[in-house]
Formats: C-alpha cells, sequence, structure tokens
C-alpha cells in the first residue's frame, strides 16, 4: 500500500517555521532602523521633509528588536536574519518545485478564476465555512499563498539588496529596475506592511479553523485526507 | 483576552531574549562573520570589472547637500583656517610609508584631478547626490610607497565629537578604487563648511560614516587593533556600528 501522503512536507514545514521567526525578527528589527530616519522618498535621493511622500510614526521600543533605539545592533539582527531568511526561501522554493507542492496546490487553473467561482469563494470565507472540495487551497488561498512566497519576499529580498551600496556597485541594474535607492526603499517599507497584514489575516484564519489541529499538522506534518 | 496577553508576554519574551543575545560573545561573532561574507561578496559579484558605484548626470544632483553629524569643527583653530581659506590646511600621509607626505590644499589641487557625481546614502536611510572632485587617493599612496605589511588606510580628522576625535579606516582594496578620492570641492564648490571643509574622504562604495570630513591625515597601518578603540573607526568604536558599511 501507497505511503500516506503528509499534509504538509517535511521541507514546506521547516521553512514555514524558519521562515516565520526570520520575518518576525526582521520585522521588529526593520522597525528599529526604520526610527533613525522617519521619512520615505521616491527616486534616487531625499533627505527633507519637503522631498518625502510620508513620514512614518516613530515605532515603541516593545515593538522594535532590540527594544531600546539602537541602529547599530538594529542592523546587525537585520542583515544576518536576511540571510536566513533569503536562503529559507531559496531552499523551500527549489523543495516546492522538486516535490510538485506549487504545480499541485499553489498555481491556479483557468477555470478556478470564473467570476461566479471567485464570488463563491468569498462568500464562503465570509461565512467562516473553510470546507471547500477537492484541492488542498481555494482560490483566495493560493491568491494569499502565491502573492506572498512569489511577489512580496522575493521583493523584500531584491529591494534589501538595492540599498546596500556594496550590492549596488556590484549589481547597479538593480537599482534601476526599482526606479532608484529610495524607491527601494520606499517599496521595502510598503511590502513590509503588506507582510504584516497577511500575517495578522493568517493568523486570525487559523484561529477561526480549529487552530490546534493547525499548528500541529504545521509541526508534524499531518494527514493529506483532502487528496483524491 | 487571555490570548492576547499570552501573545504580548510572546513578543516581550522575544525582546528581552533578542536583546540578551544581542548582547552575547557569540551573537558578536556571528554578526562579524556575516560582515566579512557581505564585503566577499559583494566583492566577488563585480568579477572580471572594477564594480563602480553609479554616476550620475548634473542634472541629478541635490539642490542642497545635506551635512550630518559634525557640522563644523569646534576650535579657535578651525575658525581661524575657514576665515583665511585654508593656506595653512595640510594633509599628513605617514605611517608604515617609504616617503611621508605633508600636502597643503595647492599640492592636492595640482595632482590630477577626478570628478564624480555620485549619490551619498547616509547609515540612517537618505539620500543626496552631489558632484565631488578631487585627487584618487592611489595616486597619493603611490607618491608615498606603501610598505608590504600594510592592510589598512586610517583616515583622521579635526572634528571631536561628544569627546573623542573622529577618524575612519578602509582597506586596500578602496584605498585604490578609482572613485576613492580627497574632495576638496563639491559641485564646483570649495567644500562648504557642513560637509567637511577643507577635505573629505569619498569611499563611494560604502555608507557615509566611512566619509571621513575635516581630514587632516592619511595612515597606512597593518591592523586596526592599536588605532584609537580598535575597531576602525569613531562610530565602530562607539555604537558598534559595521566597519564594513557596504550593507
Amino acid at each position: 500500500m501507497a505511503k500516506q501522503r503528509k499534509k504538509h512536507s517535511i521541507g514546506t514545514r521547516i521553512w514555514h517555521w524558519v521562515n516565520a521567526l526570520s520575518v518576525v525578527i526582521l520585522f521588529m528589527s526593520g522597525l528599529n532602523i526604520s526610527n533613525a530616519h522617519r521619512r520615505l522618498y521616491w527616486g534616487d535621493w531625499g533627505f527633507a521633509a519637503e522631498q518625502a511622500w510620508l513620514e512614518v510614526p516613530r515605532f515603541p521600543g516593545w515593538a522594535t528588536i532590540p527594544g531600546y533605539y539602537s541602529l547599530a545592533s538594529a542592523r546587525d539582527w537585520h542583515v544576518l536574519f536576511a540571510w536566513v531568511f533569503a536562503l529559507g526561501l531559496l531552499l523551500f522554493m527549489i523543495s516546492a518545485v522538486r516535490n510538485g507542492h506549487f504545480k499541485r496546490d499553489l498555481f491556479t487553473r483557468l477555470a478556478e478564476w470564473k467570476p461566479a467561482h471567485i464570488w463563491h469563494d468569498i462568500r464562503e470565507h465570509l461565512k467562516l465555512n473553510f470546507e471547500h472540495g477537492a484541492g488542498k487551497f481555494n482560490l483566495l488561498q493560493k491568491i494569499a499563498y502565491s502573492g506572498v512566497i512569489f511577489v512580496l519576499l522575493p521583493l523584500m529580498i531584491f529591494t534589501g539588496m538595492v540599498m546596500s551600496p556594496g550590492m549596488e556597485a556590484a549589481w547597479p541594474w538593480l537599482t534601476e529596475v526599482f526606479g532608484g535607492r529610495q524607491s527601494a526603499r520606499s517599496i521595502h517599507f510598503i511590502c513590509a506592511w503588506a507582510l504584516f497584514a497577511f500575517f495578522v489575516v493568517h493568523l486570525v484564519l487559523v484561529l477561526l479553523s480549529n487552530p490546534a489541529r493547525q499548528i500541529w499538522d504545521m509541526i508534524t506534518g499531518g494527514r493529506d485526507d483532502e487528496a483524491a | 483576552m487571555k490570548r492576547r496577553n499570552f501573545l504580548v508576554a510572546l513578543g516581550a519574551s522575544l525582546v528581552a531574549g533578542c536583546s540578551k543575545i544581542g548582547d552575547s560573545q557569540w551573537f558578536e561573532a556571528l554578526v562579524d562573520t556575516a560582515e566579512g561574507w557581505h564585503r566577499g561578496i559583494h566583492r566577488t559579484l563585480g568579477v572580471g570589472r572594477i564594480a563602480m558605484a553609479p554616476e550620475y548626470e548634473r542634472s541629478d544632483i541635490s539642490p542642497f547637500f545635506r551635512g550630518n553629524g559634525s557640522r563644523t569643527v569646534d576650535t579657535d583653530a578651525y575658525r581661524a583656517a575657514l576665515e583665511s581659506g585654508f593656506a595653512d590646511w595640510t594633509l599628513s600621509v605617514g605611517g608604515l610609508v617609504d616617503n611621508p607626505l605633508t600636502l597643503t590644499l595647492d599640492d592636492i589641487r595640482t595632482l590630477p584631478q577626478r570628478t564624480q557625481i555620485t549619490r551619498h546614502d547616509c547609515v540612517e536611510g537618505w539620500s543626496a547626490i552631489g558632484e565631488w572632485t578631487g585627487p584618487q587617493l592611489s595616486h597619493i599612496l603611490e607618491q608615498a610607497g606603501v610598505q608590504e605589511a600594510v592592510r589598512f588606510v586610517i583616515f583622521r580628522c579635526a572634528d571631536n565629537l561628544n569627546g573623542a576625535d573622529y577618524y575612519e579606516s578602509c582597506d586596500l582594496d578602496d584605498a585604490f578604487h578609482p572613485q576613492t578620492i580627497v574632495a576638496h570641492l563639491l559641485n564646483g564648490e570649495p567644500l562648504p563648511e557642513r560637509n567637511g571643509a577643507p577635505l573629505r574622504m569619498r569611499i563611494e562604495r560604502q555608507l557615509g560614516y566611512k566619509h571621513a570630513k575635516y581630514l587632516t591625515g592619511i595612515e597606512l597601518v597593518a591592523s586596526l587593533e592599536d588605532v584609537e578603540g580598535g575597531k576602525g573607526g569613531y562610530w565602530e568604536d562607539r555604537a558598534g556600528y559595521q566597519w564594513y558599511a557596504g550593507i
């Protein structure tokens, strides 16, 4: 008898938790770095209020790493966990291509994009009914997870690299892709908060749908009872 | 309610734990290792060419170039020098060299000049674009004759911040990089006081705190250990900023 496939593969589970930890550390040390200069600009340069498109609030110590203002220490945490984050994502992507996770669970089929189908998914979500037929994820989940894995997380890495002057000297074209260093910095900030929004929705939905079971499955793998 | 308390406690213990780890020796060692990788990787990715910081057009220049850190040197000697147009300002070149030099501003102006329009990135996050002119540091170092044992170049400054003299340093790769210049002009004018008059370093592939202002001396050394606090720069000694500021 063929072995029962797990709901979450070992690669997915390890990455999920490593990524969760590194994203939390990157976000909180990032808020500390943001406190060093709270204005955001578009283009190559900017330093004064008249060039800024946004002035962000000062983030309090309980939300930052370390818990007091230290640009030097926050940058140490940030660039160290950037490695964990980026290499983790790369390894997860390789494993998810190889074990078919992307193709089987995340890629959408044309039929799923019919308006009636999309409305059905939204209505069921609003009714907090998370039972859905064949396939691990419904369309809304596929959009959310794909948006995070293929758009937001890579954007964080590449806009972060643009902000490094040593990296920029090696790969100057990357700065141009984002329209300048200050644009990259702004995009970095926007994507960080988009990830935060995902994090909140993700947590709420887990809490609404049998949280103990969900967390246990993401640790042990669970049983893939929706297959077939 | 209970759940929220749990989340707050979780967040607080994460912050506390991180602060504790942040103070530990092994974390510092890990950060230092990562710093070495960053420098190595940045240099390696530019394979087969000299990795240059981007240069801009005149039309990209910021209308005003922000001054940060020291905006002047608070001594009578500096005020007098400023008054006299720095007629007697000298730049010494010493340490492990064959011919120690003392260069006046006129000497510096008569060396072959390089003009570059580059973006200055402060560690805090802001950027400004300016046109800098001055001799390449490599010319000055070749005149002085760098000895075999030299690994680092120290930049001595006239300004004193919070009781300590400002200084900085870089490796020989950056010292001999074509864009590393001793700038005496900003946007075609003598350096403004806030930007480091009369001389400042431009080390374009690193963040702003490496670009030492109010430059008085260049010193070639084999190790950073015996210089000031031993970490290679004012902010490195004082606040724990990374010595390699390419990130």
